[in-house]
Order: structure tokens, then sequence, then C-alpha cells
């Protein structure tokens, strides 16, 4: 017998009237305290401050911000109880394609001579367009074939990668339009960063939409006979997933002003970490992107207050293994207090 | 058979009396959790060779107190004596050495492994390489379950047996430690009344052998069956034993809620209305077979028949969780087709399934979710926006009226009784307004006082001219509420009986053909 049930019959529960603190707020307090770790450890070692640098704490928002947009497809993928590992192949695939409408007209070998100094939402357009190609074949297969998400998914992440290099069989495209770089400018990536995160907390939190996804993800066979077309559904948010992939391939692209067929490998991996340490259960119905936007911040002050320590690069990869998994197994420890309470 | 087991001897070895008039003593136990008193100055004993059932509502604290003595909670006070010994159980490991064994509710198996390799799971023989000695493995196992009177296969593979014959396991395993003392919670809420004959067979086998059983039950007409005392909780405290024989079923019911209740099954008379669905010939091959009736607005059909006569596929086929391949389905009198849940709801079904946990509620969201989920297709949404202002406020005004015990709207379902998760749950179907409501299995495992609000729901829906579809295994239930009677055989219908014509024994006799 769980504590509840005696309590309700009791009449007790003193504490349960009492506002429980929102998930994200141990998470925030985890970012405050890495923060200031390194803020302590840049006095000691360094001999300056780590937060009081705005220029550093730029280039850390803005490194983050590719990721960031693709961890919000990917948390709410995983909210289904899903997985999708094919998010940094299908960043490489939308980056060739959508550079190869975003040269100009000065490319002495442009993919399409005739195609130069379009306008910057033509490759955009086709970008997303892509994007969502791959993430509707990723949700029909899982919805319809009822194969693992981690199948189809890696079979998108084999697929597209071969696409990306395939499509200029590996040469770079590069020298874009003014107007498309633009995209990768100043701190243009981190508003559609922040954007994007607002639309979709918003959509989580007060759509049907949102609703219908944590209902699958708690429990699919109760969704369905509750009147959630869980099919349906499952197809539209990988799509999402695989939209704001493609999203994030083209502000790769305009921030690295070149396409590269190796662009984006690793990123499902950092986009699933930030996820995760974001407080998204893997199993399912928990999760939340302003958790998702502290995971992504706590990832990008990692990598920033490592190489202000100036720890060896190759080092810090064998650090955030181990704070990915920490933040798991925090994680769980969380969830089963929360039941046995 | 040995009369003691090693554990017993072990403990006698220690000082213990091997024939102590109680084999367990429990005096004084108190438990509290963070916020709640959930066990207060219980007692409890039980005498070596006889069935000692347990009673109360939901979050009477029957459970908390057996997993103390399984040694899953360690108490704050009071003192629990083994045969005349005392003791502290560290884990469910330790009470196992010491000759207690529970056997949940949730059963514990092992589906992908066999029924020998799940009895001897860490204990299994081997041979000199130190492997596994196959053979001798299914040679025990064979003994144990033939000196039982099980006939299961020990090859077979556990997920292909029924609920009945895994639960048979469960229980060969509980008497293959030898353990003294059987703790069993609700072991008959998925049989059939063959299996539970059975069970009680070998209940009454173990009782012969010196065994101390605890028997925690919602049935009553069980407890006068099996049981030879009985031990009454209500809201974490112990409120009195009686023997069985001389304590009557009004009694029982009196010391669990406190208070009396008149009528157990308060089926109103409804005004039976038009044709609200109409079926004929509902066929899925290897299921079910012609399925034909009618529903009336108004009207409660019960659904009666042996577990595994097929109610519950004809339920499913009727909302298009698994649709029939042949035959029709009329919903006022205009022919219609169902080929999923959302096409259901839309032309005003409705679904409560038999498994709450598996295929209702979303445990690990909160009250709300759970209850709006279902009408969010229909309503409080603009724009693909939810309402949830007024949502909420529904919601609300449902959980009151279901009088649904839960701090908030907030809670995790998960941390709520059966009994309000079932509510949460008739609940989410309410707010959608249903002309044509399908229950299976409606109180299923929940107690008594919630039981009774249940069936006035229904029958006051039934006023309100909902039709009403109910399978239940009870019979006190499917006599006392239903207008009229299907009963079902092997995926057919055998009979519609009118209540006035129904009976215990013309239902059995239509449901074993």
């Amino acid at each position: 017998m769980s504590i509840e049930k005696a309590a309700e019959t009791a009449n007790l529960l003193p504490g349960a009237s009492k506002r429980r603190l929102p998930p994200e707020a141990s998470i925030f307090l985890v970012l405050i305290g890495i923060a200031l770790t390194f803020e302590a450890l840049g006095w000691i070692f360094v001999g300056q401050s780590f937060l009081l640098n705005q220029q550093r704490l730029t280039v850390m928002i803005l490194q983050v911000s590719v990721i960031g947009i693709i961890a919000i497809g990917v948390t709410q993928v995983i909210i289904t109880g899903g997985i999708d590992l094919s998010s940094g192949s299908v960043v490489g695939a939308t980056a060739m394609v959508a550079a190869s409408f975003a040269q100009n007209s000065e490319t002495p070998h442009a993919v399409y001579p005739t195609l130069t100094d379009l306008p910057f939402l033509v490759p955009v357009l086709i970008g997303l367009a892509l994007g969502l190609v791959a993430g509707v074949i990723n949700g029909s297969l899982i919805a319809y074939t009822r194969i693992p998400p981690f199948i189809a998914t890696l079979g998108m992440y084999v697929s597209a990668r071969g696409f990306a290099k395939w499509y200029t069989h590996g040469n770079p495209v590069s020298l874009f339009t003014p107007t498309f770089t633009s995209i990768g400018t100043g701190i243009v990536p981190v508003i559609i960063f922040l954007v994007t995160a607002l639309i979709f907390h918003i959509a989580l939190r007060y759509t049907r939409y949102g609703k219908f996804t944590y209902a699958i993800g708690a429990n699919r066979v109760a969704a369905r006979i509750s009147g959630v077309n869980v099919s349906r559904h499952l197809v539209f948010v990988y799509a999402i997933a695989g939209f704001l992939s493609g999203l994030a391939g083209i502000v790769t692209i305009a921030r690295a002003e070149s396409g590269q067929a190796g662009m984006g490998v690793g990123y499902e991996l950092d986009a699933i970490a930030a996820t995760v340490i974001g407080g998204t259960s893997l199993t399912g119905g928990i999760g939340r992107i302003t958790g998702t936007v502290i995971g992504t911040i706590i990832l990008g002050v990692m990598t920033s207050g490592f190489t202000f320590l100036r720890i060896d690069a190759y080092f810090q990869e064998i650090v955030k293994g181990g704070i990915i998994v920490a933040a798991v197994v925090v994680d769980q420890y969380r969830q089963g207090r929360q039941r046995s309470r | 058979m040995r009369m003691l087991s090693p554990s017993t001897m072990k403990s006698v070895e220690s000082g213990a009396v091997p024939q102590a008039a109680y084999l367990l003593e429990v005096e004084g136990v108190r438990k509290a959790f963070p916020g709640v008193v959930a066990l207060d100055g219980v007692q409890f004993r039980l005498k070596r060779g006889s069935v000692h059932a347990l009673m109360g509502e939901n979050g009477a604290g029957k459970s908390t107190l057996m997993k103390i003595i399984a040694g899953d909670y360690a108490p704050d006070q009071g003192e629990i004596r083994l045969r005349g010994q005392p003791i502290h159980l560290t884990s469910p490991l330790d009470a196992l050495e010491n000759g207690i064994a529970m056997i949940h509710q949730e059963l514990n198996l092992m589906p992908y492994m066999s029924v020998a390799e799940n009895i001897w799971i860490r204990r299994e023989p081997t041979n000199r390489f130190g492997l596994i000695d196959h053979a001798e493995l299914r040679r025990r196992s064979a003994a144990l379950l033939t000196s039982l009177n099980i006939d299961i296969d020990p090859d077979a593979s556990v997920e292909q047996l029924s609920i009945a014959n895994r639960q048979m396991i469960e229980i060969a395993k509980a008497v293959s430690f030898e353990s003294d003392i059987l703790i069993m919670d609700e072991p008959t809420s998925a049989l059939t009344e063959k299996e539970v004959a059975h069970l009680f067979a070998i209940i009454r086998d173990l009782k012969a052998k010196g065994k101390g059983i605890v028997y925690i039950t919602h049935k009553m007409n069980e407890l006068f069956e099996i049981a030879d005392e009985v031990s009454v909780f209500r809201d974490g405290r112990y409120i009195g034993t009686h023997a069985a024989q001389s304590v009557s079923r009004d009694e029982i019911i009196k010391m669990m809620v406190g208070r009396e209740i008149t009528q157990l099954f308060p089926k109103a008379n409804a005004a039976i209305g038009a044709v609200a669905l109409s079926v004929r010939n509902l066929t899925l091959p290897g299921v079910f077979t012609d399925i034909s009736f009618d529903v009336r607005r108004g009207e409660i059909l019960g659904l009666a028949g042996l577990v595994g006569s097929g109610r519950s596929n004809v339920a499913e086929a009727l909302f298009g969780v698994r649709p029939a391949h042949a035959g029709t389905i009329a919903v006022d009198g205009v022919e219609v087709v169902i080929d999923s849940p959302t096409s259901a709801m839309q032309l005003g079904m409705a679904f409560l399934t038999e498994d709450r946990k598996e295929t209702g509620c979303f445990l690990i969201l909160d009250v709300l979710e759970n209850m709006q989920i279902a009408v969010l297709n229909q309503r409080f949404v603009r724009a693909g926006f939810v309402l949830q202002r007024a949502a909420s406020r529904e919601c609300e005004e449902m959980r009151t009226a279901l009088r649904v015990k839960a701090p908030s709207l907030y809670e995790r379902t998960e941390n709520l009784s059966g009994g309000n998760q079932q509510k949460v749950l008739i609940g989410r179907w309410l707010l959608t307004r249903p002309k044509i409501l399908i229950l299976d299995e409606p109180t299923r495992g929940i107690d008594v006082g919630a039981k009774s609000e249940i069936h006035r729901l229904i029958s006051n829906l039934a006023c309100e001219g909902v039709a009403v579809i109910m399978i239940s295994s009870e019979m006190p239930e499917i006599l006392g509420m239903s207008d009229r009677i299907l009963v079902m055989h092997e995926g057919r219908v055998t009979g519609i009986l009118d209540r006035s014509e129904a009976d215990q024994i013309r239902i059995m006799d239509l449901a074993s053909h």
C-alpha cells in the first residue's frame, strides 16, 4: 500500500497541498553550481573571472544554439517514449542541399550554376522541407511498421549521412549570398534557438498536441483508447524533430559559410544529452522544454569552462560522458523518490 | 514433505518454540511515512495450520502490514515474534530465509524463462562443472508440481501460461522454499471459478501440512469458504479478529466501513427507451462468433461468462480497439463503421477497460491530465489550444462529484488507491457525456465503499438515459445491476436472460454450456 492511500483515508498529508518546486528548479541550481565552480576555479588557476566576460558568454551560447534547436525536437520525441538518432545526419544532409541553393553568382564551380543568387528563403525552405521529409519517414516507419524508434532512426542516421556525402561526392559547398549568411551572424542563431524553444514550450504545455504527446509517452495503449490517433501523432512528432534538424543544418552552414558532408556528426548525442540533463525521462511521459534549454546551456558552460581552464579538449570528453551519466542517475533517483514518496 | 521447514529448524536451534501456538505474532506495530501514519497499534496473530483472512478497504493498512511481515518495510514501533521469538527482518530475502513467502498481487515471474527456471531461480541444481543441471531441475520441478496437483509442464515458457497458471507457479515457488508462512494478496482476482476451486484445494492441502496462510481478499464469499479467522483493518488501525464461522457478512462489512451499507447494489428502475446500440452477427475469427444483441437507452446489459469467453474482446470490437471482421453495428438505428476508438467516441461511446494500470491510467501523469484527455477530442480546445481554466473547472467538479480522494487535481495518479484511480477513469469518460457506456469489470479489486459508490453512479447514468454494457465476473454484481444478462461461452452467446428470470445457477449453466 502506498502512503498516499493511507493518507487519503486518514485525511492527513499536511505537506501535500504545498506546491512542489518545478523540476527545472533543481536543474537550474545545477547550472548555477557548475558556473560558480568555474568562477572559483577561474580565480584560483587563471586569475580572472569566468562569468564576467560577455564575449565568452556570447560565444558559449552561440556554440550550443544549434544543439539546442535539435534538442527541442529530440525532447518531444523522447517524451513520447521514443528516440531520434538521425538528427546529426539530417543536419549534414540538409546542410549540403541548402548550401547548394545558397551560392552566389561569383562561385566558380557552383553545384547549380544557373541557380545562384537566389533569395535566401529558397535554400531555407528547401532545407526545412528536406528535414521534414526525413522526420516523416522516421515517424511513418515507427508508427506504421511498429519497428523500434532506435532502429528506424538508426537507418536514417546511416542513410542521411550517406546522402550528404553522395550529394556533392564529398566536395564542400561554399560562397553563399550575403543575405543567407546573415542567418548565422551575430546573435541570430541564439534568437532562433530561443524563439523555437518558446514556441514548443507553449505547444507542449498549452495545446492539445502537447497533452497528447505526454499521454502517448505515459501509456500508449491508454492514449489510443482515450481517442488519441497515436500513429498520426507520432508521425507529427518525428516530423517536427526532422524539421528542427533541418533548421539546425541551415544555421550551421550560415555560420560556417560553407556546407560540408561531415557537418553535425555526433550532434544527435549532444542533443539527447542536453535533453536528459534537462530532466526528460527516457521512459517517456516526463520532460519540459525549459529543462532542455537549461540542459543545453549546462553543456555549453562545461565546454566553455573547460576551455577557459585550458583543460585538454580530449580530456573534456571523458568528463562530459561522466556528467551525462550522473545526470541520469540523479534523475532516476528523483523519479524513484517521487514514486515511493 | 517435512512438517518443519529448514528455516524452522534453524530458528529452533536459536531458541524458538517449534510448536508455538502462534507461528507469527505482531504486537503494537506502528509505521509512519512522511506526513502520514499508515499503521498504528496494529496486532495480528497467525496460528499454525490455519488460513487467516485480512479484510479492509483499500488504504486500510493491510498491504503495509504484509510488507512489514514480508520484510519490505521496517516498523517504527512494535514487536514481531516468529514462532515465539522476536525477530527483525531486514529484507524480503531475509523473510524468505526465515520461512515467510509473499505471493504478490502483481506477479513477479520472468515471462521468457521456463516454469522450472522461475521456481528455482538462484537455487538451481548444478552439475560437477558448476553449470545448471537441467535434468535435475526438471525432475525437481515435476515432483513439486505433482505434489501440489498442479498440471503444468516444467519446461513451458511462463509467457504462454494463463494468469491462473502463473499464480499456481508463484504458489509452487513459495512452497519450494518450504516456507511456514504464505502471504497471498488477492490471489483470485484474475481466476475463473474452476481455478479458484483448484487454488482452494491447494490452500487446504498446505493448511493440513501445518502452514499458516495470510489471505488478503475483497471477496466476502471466499472468506467464508476458505478462512478460519478474519481480521479487519480500517484507516491504519486494527478493528478486530473473529472466527470465520461466528461472524456474518454484514458484521464484517460494518467493521470495514465503520457504517452500515444498507444496499450493496442500489440499482434504480430506469425508464427504458429506444434501442441505442444494435449488434448483429459480429465475428472475429478465433475469438468470437455471431454475436447479436441490442441495448436500449436506460438499460444495463450485463455480460457474464468465464474469463476467456470473449466478453472483453466483444467490448474491444465495439469500441474499435480491435475491430470485428464481419457483422454490423448500428447506433440509434443507423449502421456505422467503427475502426478505431476515435470513431467510436465520435458516435458517443465510452469504454472503461478491464486493466486499469495497463490500458487505463497514465500513472505518471496527474489526475487532471488523466481526466481531461478524452474530452479534449470534443471540447475545451480552440485553435489547438486547451482552454485549461474551463477544463480544470469541469474536472474539479467531476472530482468532487465522484468523491475522488486525492489532495488535488495535481496529484500523480500513481499515488491514488485502486478505487480512486477507477473513479478518475470513470470521470474521464463521463466528461465526454457518452450515450453508450461500456464497462469492463468496473469494480475489480476495489474496496466495498468505492464499489457501492460506483454502482450507484452506473445506476444514475442509466436513469439519465445512457445505455450501459457491463462486463463483470462477480455474480452478485451482474445479478444486482443488470436489466438483462447476456451470457457468453467460448466466443458465442449462449443466452440472454431477463432480470426476473436470472439467477446464479442459470448463469453458470449457460456460461459453462
